[in-house]
């Protein structure tokens, strides 16, 4: 078994939270839409604050830097593709291209950073932090966010 | 990640997930789901590989359209990472009265500078800083010789970080210094446990540490678990 297939068999085995009603929202059409990054990569623009190793905040990035750390604490993943392309973790070029070609309406002015190592529980994330990030993004105008998992 | 697209929709924002680990997404049932079955790390797929990404994020994007959910979609490539260490040439021993994984770092720190001129940021620095990197290794040695771990100074106090900051330091000189194509996953951490001094002397110490009765956080986030 190599090191993502242990990875994925222990990773199916943590508890999952539940919720019981699945919030849904309808979104504008594609072209209209600003969207945003959401990544659990711990990711922070390098003189932004490091993430600790069991950080439940986030970090804001501005759309337009690209000098970040991986600030992940798990030595279980392969952290060396961050350093060769960013866009494997966090595509923001990928989305600037796409509202260059109109496919998008707008890349959000800024984006979010979690660290994927979260207690159990997931409270803070789900009662705290979470929503706080989500509601900066909505002052932001965001419609639609897309999470990239590390 | 499933867990954010719940808040983030319930706070009017329409969420896509892509999946990297697709039973959590399927117990935590987020409204748009694309699982990507994609080494760990590389939720886009493929570094330097705009194309590939792009399609991962046109799929993605298209679970918009799905009138109710939740949807769980699959993207149809699958990316194994490819068991092969990444080959990159390592210094040649320089001075021989130090421990080999000192005089290695030492020897990798012209390639670790120019990847930093080069890309402008670090992620070396969590305790110690390049500079801290070979005297590190010397410290892990002398664990990984017999010495007392309680006792020797480690820098930082935590094996866990200081360990990311050596590996780190390895990686981002390896890929000033390989040629060829872009590594698979896991590809340069292998090179780093498989063929390094470093790599060894990580495993040696963290073998040290647990057989002298730590607690398991103390050894076990040294390396990979399934290392």
């Amino acid at each position: 078994m190599n090191g993502d297939q242990a990875m994925r068999a222990h990773s199916a085995t943590l508890p999952a939270p539940v919720f019981e009603h699945m919030a849904w929202v309808t979104p504008r059409p594609l072209a209209e839409s600003t969207i945003a990054i959401v990544t659990s990569a711990a990711l922070y623009a390098h003189d932004d604050e490091a993430f600790g190793a069991a950080d439940t905040g986030y970090r804001l990035i501005d759309r337009t830097r690209r000098d970040l750390v991986l600030g992940h604490w798990s030595p279980n993943f392969d952290r060396a593709a961050v350093a060769i392309d960013l866009n494997v973790v966090y595509p923001i070029d990928r989305l600037e291209e796409l509202a260059d070609q109109g496919v998008i309406g707008a890349v959000a002015p800024r984006h979010v950073s979690f660290a994927g190592n979260q207690p159990d529980d997931v409270s803070t994330i789900r009662l705290d932090t979470g929503p706080s990030a989500a509601a900066a993004l909505r002052a932001d105008g965001v419609d639609v966010v897309i999470l990239t998992p590390v | 990640m499933s867990v954010l697209a719940h808040v983030f929709e319930a706070a009017g924002i329409a969420t896509v997930v892509l999946s990297s680990v697709r039973e959590m997404a399927e117990k935590t049932a987020p409204p748009r789901a694309l699982h990507c079955e994609f080494p760990l790390g590389r939720p886009l797929g493929i570094p330097g590989d705009a194309a590939f990404q792009l399609d991962v994020l046109l799929r993605a994007l298209a679970l918009l359209g799905e009138p109710s959910g939740p949807v769980l979609a699959d993207h149809p490539t699958v990316i194994e990472a490819d068991g092969a260490p990444l080959a990159c040439t390592l210094p040649p021993r320089f001075d021989p009265s130090l421990p080999p994984a000192v005089d290695e770092a030492r020897g990798l720190r012209k390639a670790y500078d120019r990847a930093l001129a080069r890309r402008g940021v670090t992620s070396v620095g969590r305790v110690i800083d390049a500079d801290g990197v070979p005297g590190a290794l010397g410290v892990l040695h002398a664990i990984a010789e017999g010495a007392d771990w309680k006792q020797a100074d480690i820098p930082g106090g935590n094996t866990t970080a200081l360990c990311h900051d050596i590996r780190t330091y390895y990686e981002e000189a390896a890929l000033e210094l390989a040629d060829g194509p872009v590594p698979g996953g896991r590809a340069v951490e292998d090179w780093f446990f498989e063929r390094t001094e470093a790599g060894a002397t990580v495993l040696r110490a963290r073998a040290a540490i647990r057989d002298a009765g730590a607690k398991f956080p103390v050894w076990f986030y040294m390396t990979p678990g399934h290392r």
